[in-house]
């Protein structure tokens, strides 16, 4: 059990989300930083989608039995009873305060206990869906979370779980298409630098730039949309699907990012540059 | 006739003439692609199928080039009638902006055969067509915050009902205590792509 003590920004619980929905109108959700969360699973010899916290700010619980924490994603700064440690794989005593700060670099840590957090699943996932409502509520001070029953050996590798590092420039892979053809120069978006804008959540993420010029104005009888799915409203300014999006849109989608880049808007935050790369063949063909 | 636009490493969005042409094809990928795709979902002139890893994308799109060409209705559709209450806050609104009376605004929303184009928004929330052109009105200039569940309306050239309390810009109409999504429910929602569906005052 641990009970959250101090929430600054957000904290929502997510695991990989609840796919095959979407043509009742529900989105896939999930963690927003898929990569970080498998991770963290791995890290303590969880199931790759056992649920954990996706935070945002500074956030802390304490934890009420002894428990095998792993953190991953944004590098928050992390402290036990108010110790600093850089570790990220820790093994903490029942009544141990842990805290994360604000992260220096990248926006969402997650915090992953051994066992994974118990809630009840909806529809198969125990994902927060903000656009939607399904699943638990947003995290509040007070509340309490169960954890499940630990199963299976915990790995011994000395691996770190991977954590996001600072760079200038972000580079975004993207899948050129399906709807390219409504933008005057079918390649634009990948020609010039767009900056993070201020709307930015689990839904979308909004990039600010010369706008994008559309051939084709008239609008879209609505379609199906995937998670990183890049938009463009009339405006001409960028919109990124993150994983609580519509499951259907009416705005031409023009790129489609992979599921790495995915992960890496993820933890963007409002100012930082991106550019889109062309992806040229499925990821899973690269993955080891 | 159909056009396939990749849409990402594991899907494709494929456009169709129709949406009963949506709705025939996706009906076929779900019986024939379920194990291979992880979404089928019909939009207005598309089916968007996402396979469960890329390396099953052709497969996917094997079954797409399998189905029978043109809307082969597979089976009948549901019929889902729907209770309502015409009590809604731009009942007048909508009369006003049609040069109708109120009686003659509910007589025609009620009076039309509509079918499930597609579902979208929000979890259960169906696209309705088959409104009454005269009843084609905007939707509100800024939206409500909070419409309660149950609400019935009408925007654009669709019908729906909010299945659950959310912001909305449509112009209702009234409202109804059929519940149209529950997670703990199988299936889900009455209303999926192809079902038929009549409003009745109540």
């Amino acid at each position: 059990m641990i009970e959250v003590l101090e929430v600054a920004g957000s904290a929502l619980v997510q695991d990989t989300g609840r796919p095959g929905h979407s043509h009742l109108g529900v989105s896939p959700s999930g963690a927003a930083d898929r990569g970080a969360l498998v991770a963290g699973n791995r890290a303590v010899g969880n199931p790759p989608d056992a649920a954990a916290l996706e935070v945002i700010g500074a956030f802390s619980v304490r934890v009420h039995r002894d428990l095998l924490v792993a953190v991953t994603g944004a590098a928050a700064p992390l402290m036990l009873d108010g110790v600093p440690t850089a570790a990220r794989v820790l093994a903490v005593s029942s009544g141990t305060v842990i805290a994360l700060g604000t992260p220096r670099w990248g926006l969402r840590t997650y915090l992953v206990v051994r066992g994974g957090l118990d809630v009840p699943p909806v529809l198969g996932s125990r994902s927060t869906d903000v656009l939607s409502g399904l699943g638990p509520a947003p995290l509040a001070v007070g509340d309490r979370l169960a954890t499940l029953p630990e199963e299976g050996d915990v790995p011994t590798s000395d691996a770190h779980p991977q954590e996001v590092h600072p760079t200038p420039l972000v580079m975004l892979d993207a899948a050129i298409g399906p709807r390219a053809d409504w933008l005057a120069e079918a390649d634009e978006l990948y020609r010039r630098p767009w900056r993070v804008s201020t709307l930015a959540d689990r839904v979308g993420l909004r990039l600010e730039g010369e706008p994008l010029r559309r051939a084709i104005t008239r609008e879209l009888p609505s379609e199906g949309v995937v998670t990183g799915s890049v938009q463009v409203p009339p405006g001409g300014a960028p919109v990124i699907l993150g994983p609580d999006h519509p499951v259907t849109g009416g705005y031409p989608v023009v790129a489609v990012l992979t599921p790495s880049a995915c992960d890496a808007v993820a933890q963007l935050r409002p100012g930082t540059t991106v550019r889109f790369r062309r992806a040229q063949r499925p990821e899973s063909q690269k993955r080891t | 006739m159909t056009r396939v636009l990749p849409s990402g490493e594991r899907a494709a969005l494929i456009e169709v003439d129709d949406a009963a042409a949506a709705h025939a094809l996706a009906g076929h990928l779900r019986e024939h692609a379920s194990g291979i795709a992880e979404e089928i979902v019909p939009g207005a002139r598309t089916v968007l199928v996402v396979a469960r890893d890329p390396g099953l994308l052709p497969a996917v799109l094997e079954v797409v080039d399998s189905a029978p060409a043109g809307a082969a209705a597979t089976a009948p559709a549901a019929e889902v009638v729907i209770e309502v209450d015409y009590d809604g806050a731009d009942l007048a609104d909508v009369a006003r902006l049609t040069g109708l009376s109120v009686h003659e605004v509910v007589r025609r929303h009620c009076g039309a055969r509509y079918v499930v184009e597609f579902v979208g928004f929000a979890p259960g929330f169906a696209y309705l067509a088959g409104l009454d052109p005269v009843l084609h009105v905007p939707r509100l200039g800024s939206p409500r915050p909070s419409l309660p569940a149950g609400s019935v309306a009408i925007a654009g050239p669709y019908a729906a009902v909010y299945p659950r309390s959310s912001p909305g810009g449509w112009r209702l109409l009234g409202h109804t205590d059929a519940v149209l999504f529950d997670p703990d429910a199988e299936p889900l929602t009455p209303l999926v792509a192809g079902t038929v569906v009549r409003f009745e005052p109540r």
